[in-house]
């Protein structure tokens, strides 16, 4: 064998114990979701959906699940809104302290979660808005902001910076320009972020937890189920967050990659 | 010059107090096709960028059909621009690239696709219109783009050397599609570039511009025959440039004395010369003789053959007098086919003293 192929081998190797050792908890989890036993052992039992009409019939499931896809909604719009205007800002002008600026607005996700959680509480009570969906929300946009303006940055760099002027050139007003020229090229980066930041904040739990106050999200009453006992619903609700949270993922990198690679064609 | 469609008036630039553009002065006329020429960093990408209202004048006035112009936003002002990168919308198709700045003023969609079609016809390219821009070639975009700003109809278009991008062919072959269209529609022309012959063939006037400063301004006959700095002599290229003293005067005939022999030249009446005066004499390299045998006559210079350069059927051979001083002549193919010539092999070079340029130096 060749230096070359010998080292392939092991990084081929390497790669599909990586891909195991994350995938297999959750293929168990998948897997058990299905089972009829109680206890996730080995023999298993017989197919059952048993845990899924479960799961389906709890009001409390359902809530945490409505609450789950509202926060994660309005947490994607706000932070990818939030996202393109700093990426925008940092693309387009040049300030003093600029460098200050964007070290600012990356700062949220270089926090341990605890701590950022621990601090939106504190000050989310202060001002009297702890307890409610908007909490979330509002630590959730804090927190998924700076990925989404990191992606649309990234596309904003690939713009050919003479389009926004050919747009005013052609008789278009800078609003008109934004609508016209900025928001289409980078709707990719737009329509991934969105995705992303949906992901991070359905799958989110810390910050959640911390600032949710009665209105549980999906992740929190994972736990207390599991807290409560051992529970095979838990298995079936993490078959949809998982899928949820995968399906969202991928889209975003479809979007990535197409525009990636069409960058590289110019 | 007809009607005065832009002036610029005492127009300064500067980037960060770095100044790009030094107190310009000059007029555009309409229906002009006029080019800003000058090397890399010369400031005629700026003095453009400003008639589209892209930079804003540190100083000076530019008008427009006598408005003044300097603090009116760029989409306010009718002036389309050709971008050097083009600038075409990647998102948008052929037709809808042409249709962008109709539809910013609000045209119903019926008048838009009905001129967009119009103007990719006009340009040979109705056949793309709903074509990705992506799947063009550098020639069809150029034409796509050109379209786009000319839909507009507007009195004036810029041009950031268009055609940089390009295959040679393909820039003669733009070039006539270019003056072409500046004759049909009668519209002013300002075109940027660094080319001389893209410069020359087009243009019904050439501004030289070096350092952020106007050299000169004229037909691209007066340009190339009379320059009226060193410079320009020097920038539009194959000009033999020699310094000197005059030291003599005779009738209408003046001496000079340079290392590489003593010369004369015929007087002009409006550039009086006297006896002493520091000059550059300039003789046009396609107004050189040569020959392998000494000619009869006053101006000559025997030199050695260095090298040779083909452009078609054109030759521009390089050599140097013995003194080291180096001289540039152009002749055809044709011609230089009656001689036997070698690298290193002496020849004679004559020149009429009638076709000499002269410049006093300051």
């Amino acid at each position: 064998m060749t230096k070359e192929k010998y080292l392939n081998f092991i990084l081929i190797t390497y790669l599909i114990f990586i891909f195991v050792f994350i995938f297999t908890p959750i293929a168990f989890s998948v897997i058990f979701s299905f089972n009829s036993q109680r206890f996730p052992t080995i023999p298993l039992g017989n197919f059952s959906l048993e845990w899924y009409i479960k799961i389906f019939n709890d009001p409390g499931v359902w809530q945490a699940a409505i609450n789950s896809v509202i926060v994660s909604l309005v947490t994607c719009i706000l932070a990818t809104f939030l996202g393109f205007c700093t990426a925008y800002s940092d693309y387009r002008y040049r300030f003093k302290f600029k460098g200050l600026y964007l070290a600012l607005v990356l700062l949220p996700p270089t926090i341990p979660l605890i701590i950022l959680a621990l601090a939106m509480l504190a000050w989310l009570s202060k001002i009297g808005m702890s307890g409610q969906l908007w909490s979330i929300i509002c630590a959730h946009s804090v927190l998924t902001a700076p990925f989404a303006m990191a992606i649309i940055r990234l596309r904003l760099n690939q713009i050919d910076p003479d389009l926004e002027s050919a747009a005013w050139n052609l008789g278009g007003s800078e609003w008109a320009t934004m609508r016209y020229v900025i928001l289409p090229y980078c709707k990719p980066a737009i329509i991934s972020s969105l995705c992303l930041t949906a992901a991070v904040s359905f799958d989110e739990f810390a910050i959640s937890w911390f600032v949710s106050g009665l209105n549980k999200t999906v992740p929190v009453i994972i736990l207390e189920i599991v807290q409560g006992n051992i529970d095979p619903q838990v298995n079936a609700i993490g078959t949809f967050v998982f899928f949820t949270s995968m399906t969202l993922v991928i889209t975003a990198q479809i979007f990535f990659l197409t525009w990636q690679m069409k960058g590289k064609n110019k | 010059m007809s009607y005065k469609l832009v002036t610029f008036k005492n127009v300064c630039k500067n980037f960060e107090k770095i100044p790009a553009v030094k107190d310009i002065n000059f007029d555009i006329g309409k229906g002009e096709f006029l080019a800003i020429m000058g090397p890399s960093g010369c400031g005629k990408t700026t003095t453009l960028r400003m008639l589209a209202g892209l930079e804003i004048p540190s100083s000076g006035e530019i008008r427009f059909n006598n408005r003044l112009m300097n603090n009116v936003k760029p989409h306010e002002r009718d002036t389309p621009l050709v971008w050097q990168s083009l600038a075409l919308f990647p998102f948008l198709n052929v037709q809808e690239n042409v249709e962008f700045g109709l539809k910013m003023r609000g045209l119903s969609p019926k008048i838009r696709n009905k001129k967009s079609l119009e103007w990719l016809e006009k340009l040979e390219v109705k056949e793309l219109a709903k074509r990705d821009i992506s799947t063009l070639s550098g020639g069809q975009k150029q034409r796509v783009a050109l379209a786009r700003s000319l839909v507009m109809e507007p009195e004036i278009l810029l041009l950031d050397e268009p055609l940089s991008a390009l295959d040679a062919h393909l820039v003669i072959r733009m070039q006539a599609v270019l003056t072409q269209l500046q004759k049909e529609l009668d519209i002013t022309f300002v075109y940027v570039t660094h080319s001389q012959s893209e410069a020359f063939a087009m243009a019904d006037r050439v501004i030289i511009m070096n350092v952020g400063e106007v050299s000169q301004i004229g037909t691209p006959k007066d340009i190339y025959r009379s320059p009226t700095n060193r410079f320009v002599a020097e920038f539009v290229g194959r000009n033999n440039i020699l310094s000197g003293k005059v030291y003599d005067i005779k009738s209408n005939i003046a001496y000079i004395k340079t290392n590489a022999g003593c010369f004369n030249f015929q007087l002009d009446k409006n550039k009086p010369i006297q006896k002493g005066d520091k000059i550059n004499y300039i003789i046009s390299a396609d107004l050189m003789n040569f020959s392998s045998v000494k000619p009869q006559k006053s101006n000559i210079i025997n030199c050695r053959l260095i090298s040779e350069e083909y452009v078609g059927s054109i030759v521009t051979l390089f050599l140097e007098s013995t003194d080291g001083t180096e001289f540039k002549i152009q002749i055809t193919e044709r011609e230089l086919s009656k001689f036997n010539i070698q690298n290193g092999n002496k020849y004679w070079l004559s020149w009429s003293e009638k076709n000499v340029h002269v410049l006093i130096e300051e």
